[in-house]
């Protein structure tokens, strides 16, 4: 472990968060770090009790059933389309700017752990409904949580659990919420699939009403056998047996330590203490604040071992200049979306129900590319008054310290210095470096 | 043919590939040449490229691969079914029965010549019906448990060095398809022009930045080397680019057509670059409403596009296969709208100077179908495998994860002219293809 604080509470901030602005590294290190983790956690909590502001906005959907010329087609296509760019890009400007930015990390998390895409759901207004169960419940009751997301609108329509009938059990839900949602491959055969299947025909998403309902005459009654268990379940019932299963919150450690933390497996004792924070009650804010006092946490082999995802680039650096993403011209918008699509990771529209890679898949070529015109594009767009008035000698420090970073490699020093004349290129450089890019 | 100085520039901005005695990795490799310190080496362009043409939205099979005198076909689709007046017919033979959409008299030319291959049925078990998943496992080749890796991917997976190498495999646009995406090594998205840097920035200081530094953890070395296989990419595609866009009289690229992507891949090509796998593009195939009129004027554009490419590439010391698809084809029956919703199975092409052209796999029966759509009697996979094996010389169980049927779409490997034969000998080998057409199913 270091002893500096201000690396140890920035190290926190880009993890947790999405990074710290200088002046909150300053007021963060001055509090300490434990103090720090309780601060982000409340504010969290605290965040969770309100609707995000800035996402309450979509105007009423026009209906797909009601239209019948192409031309009407077309026009709900469009505004379709258009919800869900403007959905994306409220999401991404409440990342950056939100007073509870643990928060929104965590529902990111969560987004990519029950990932479901506006792609195939064609409803913004669904994945808004989806994000705002995430956000709401990200912190609570594991079971609580994926409860209510196998009974979640957009998660019907992904995973195509309307099609689940009592005489052909479509067993796609049923397989991703063992798979991906709770337990990991492996612990779970294809039999406790199908018989899973069987527990969730009841539940039906009803698009006149937006509601999701159990319609009694659908269920099969069973009895099933789950996991060597055999009752008449429901998929309330379902998702108790799963969670309560041994290996759900060692899967779930283990998930939230490879994104959190560090690309391999925790240590069995950092698994213990993680396990005994979650405890009976599942309770998610309880794991997440032991994730962060853990010591591996903030161990060297932790640091920086992880690769900024697209969307921790994107918002870390519209924080880092003081950009707001909803708030420009609509090229600014466009630009955004096009970026973090070019990049391979646009908010609700992950690849597919695995949610997105990690590590090295973000770092290709053509990536590269792409961050260096964006960071262009940021650096025109966004206040760098720091560096620029910095004398032409300092300005690698003062990029360091605007981006959060406690400093450069001798490599990345050099290449800065051989440009300090030139603030915007010695910042586009500086937001394309190794250091910046690693998390 | 191209310039000798661009050529040169070529060689300089190109990376040995097999016989190069330096063992440091391609990235460390093209930092020194960006900073001077590597003199110009030789470098073999490849003899065989695959071409992956992907068709976005659902291509209706059945307007493409027309059975025009199967009854079943006449019913399900009145108002938008095609007569035998206008078809292109491809029998006598396998095709008997059968025709092409008429805007396909290219590849209707190709197949004259034998240089067309038809896989009829195509598809995988347990059908989905959505773009997104479909096209996913299209293209990551994994129908029953979705994988990140594309198959393409996997196969970059396994090429030395293990290091990447971004210019083994290229798509032409902003975005890399998921099927070029592999767990260590990736192909490079190299957009449609010039790729200049932002601002003042010059190549020199990316280069900089990109150097390894000894006390680079594991991720700071991963985008380094990302920062030069960049440069590495930019150097070799934007003279292509220049020399390109001069040829084309002036004429700015159109914006990304299918043809213009095709029109770079053939420069690429002809310009000897390394890349042993291009993908290229069209979207707009979901013809839920007045399909007929759209579909032809695509299908027109796949035609043209196709079939020019080859053309120019004849006699080639490169030989290209191009692989042509779709995520999935329409219902049998029309909709109210003119159009057809979303199916299952469809044809899949293949043309090129090595297919042995014909009919391949099962012809779908209109009479048996699975909820209103064809059942699959090819797995898409077969024909990867065909590719895998006979284009990219990779054993496709190392790709696919296991065997499937292989269907004998090009000819034996050493019945291939390594380098452009002469016309006399292009005349003997489609001579040969012709006796060598495989019979229907």
């Amino acid at each position: 472990m270091t002893t500096d604080p201000r690396s140890d509470v920035a190290h926190l901030l880009r993890r947790a968060c999405f990074g710290g602005l200088p002046e909150e590294i300053d007021a963060a290190a001055g509090d300490g770090y434990e103090a720090t983790v309780q601060r982000l956690v409340e504010r969290a909590r605290d965040g969770s009790g309100e609707r995000a502001h800035c996402l309450v906005k979509l105007e009423a959907e026009l209906p797909m059933d009601s239209a019948r010329t192409p031309e009407d087609r077309a026009l709900v296509e469009r505004q379709r389309g258009e919800q869900a760019r403007q959905l994306a890009a409220r999401w991404i400007d409440e990342m950056a700017w939100t007073q509870a930015p643990l928060l929104e990390k965590r529902t990111f998390f969560w987004h990519g752990h029950f990932a479901t895409s506006v792609q195939k759901v064609t409803s913004a207004h669904l994945m808004l409904r989806q994000y705002e169960t995430l956000r709401a419940l990200g912190g609570g009751d594991f079971r609580s949580l994926v409860t209510e997301l196998v009974r979640d609108p957009a998660m019907l329509l992904w995973l195509d659990a309307d099609d689940n009938r009592r005489s052909s059990p479509n067993e796609n839900l049923a397989r991703e919420l063992m798979e991906l949602f709770t337990l990991g491959v492996g612990h779970y055969t294809d039999t406790d699939v199908r018989e899973a299947a069987r527990a969730l025909t009841a539940v039906r998403y009803d698009a006149r009403t937006g509601l999701t309902t159990l319609d009694a005459a659908r269920h099969d009654r069973g009895p099933m056998t789950v996991l060597g268990v055999s009752s008449g379940f429901d998929d309330a019932a379902l998702v108790a047996l799963l969670v309560d299963r041994p290996q759900s919150p060692r899967f779930l450690v283990s998930r939230l330590w490879r994104r959190y933390v560090a690309p391999d497996e925790p240590s069995e004792t950092a698994t213990q203490r993680l396990l005994h924070a979650y405890g009976p009650r599942r309770d998610l804010t309880a794991l997440l604040t032991a994730l962060f006092l853990e010591p591996d946490f903030r161990s060297p082999a932790a640091r920086r071992s992880l690769v900024k995802q697209p969307v921790e680039y994107v918002v870390g650096t519209l924080r880092s200049l003081g950009i707001r993403a909803d708030h420009g011209p609509g090229q600014d918008r466009a630009l955004l979306l096009s970026t973090l699509t070019a990049l391979g990771q646009a908010p609700f529209s992950p690849p597919n129900v695995g949610g997105w890679p990690a590590g090295r898949a973000w770092l290709t070529a053509s990536s590269a590319k792409v961050r260096l015109d964006f960071a262009h594009w940021a650096v025109r767009r966004g206040d760098i008054a720091a560096v620029r008035t910095a004398s032409a000698r300092s300005r690698a420090t003062a990029a360091a310290r605007l981006l959060g970073l406690d400093g450069w490699s001798r490599r990345t020093r050099a290449a800065l210095d051989q440009v300090r004349r030139d603030p915007e290129a010695l910042l586009v450089l500086a937001l394309t470096s190794p250091e910046y890019l690693a998390n | 043919m191209m310039h000798p100085a661009l050529r040169s520039r070529f060689l300089r901005a190109s990376k040995v590939t097999g016989t190069s005695a330096s063992a440091a990795p391609p990235s460390a490799r093209s930092v020194r040449r960006l900073l001077g310190q590597v003199s110009e080496r030789p470098w073999a362009s490849p003899e065989k490229v695959l071409v992956v043409v992907t068709l976005y939205g659902g291509n209706d099979g059945l307007s493409t691969v027309v059975p025009y005198d199967d009854g079943a076909y006449q019913d399900a689709r009145p108002g938008l079914a095609y007569q035998v007046g206008e078809i292109l017919d491809l029998g006598p033979g396998p095709g008997a029965g059968l025709g092409l959409n008429p805007a396909m008299t290219g590849l209707h030319a190709l197949w004259r010549t034998g240089r067309l291959a038809i896989v009829q049925g195509v598809g995988y078990p347990n059908p989905s019906r959505s773009h997104f998943t479909s096209m996913d496992i299209w293209q990551t080749a994994a129908a029953a448990e979705p994988l990140y890796t594309g198959w393409l991917g996997r196969w970059l997976d396994l090429q030395e060095p293990a290091d990447q190498d971004p210019l083994r495999a290229v798509s032409i646009g902003s975005v890399l398809p998921p099927m070029l995406a592999g767990e260590r090594a990736s192909g490079a998205a190299v957009p449609l022009g010039a790729m200049p840097l932002p601002g003042r920035l010059r190549a020199k200081d990316v280069a900089r930045l990109g150097r390894p530094d000894a006390g680079d953890p594991v991720v700071e070395s991963a985008v380094a080397a990302s920062l030069c296989d960049f440069l590495t990419v930019r150097d070799t595609f934007d003279p292509v680019v220049r020399h390109w866009q001069q040829s084309t009289h002036g004429r700015r690229p159109d914006g990304g057509s299918l043809a213009t992507q095709l029109d770079f891949v053939a420069a690429c090509v002809q310009a000897g670059v390394s890349t042993r796998v291009y993908a290229v593009s069209l979207a707009g195939f979901d013809g839920h409403a007045d399909a007929k009129p759209t579909q032809s004027s695509l299908l027109a554009e796949v035609d043209t596009a196709v079939s020019r490419f080859l053309g120019r590439l004849d006699g080639a010391a490169t030989t290209p296969t191009v692989l042509i698809y779709s995520e999935f084809g329409r219902r049998v029956a029309a909709n109210d709208s003119h159009g057809t919703d979303h199916g299952t199975a469809g044809p899949v092409l293949v043309a090129g100077p090595a297919v042995r052209g014909g009919c391949y796999g099962e012809r779908p029966n209109l009479r048996d179908l699975h909820d209103g759509d064809l059942k699959f009697t090819t797995d898409f996979r077969s024909v990867y495998s065909a590719l895998l094996d006979s284009v990219l010389d990779t054993e496709p169980a190392r790709v696919l994860g296991s065997q499937f049927p292989r269907l004998a779409l090009l000819c034996p490997r050493t019945t291939v002219p390594a380098h452009g034969g002469g016309s006399d000998q292009g005349d003997q080998h489609r001579r040969a293809r012709e006796a060598a057409l495989p019979g229907d199913g």
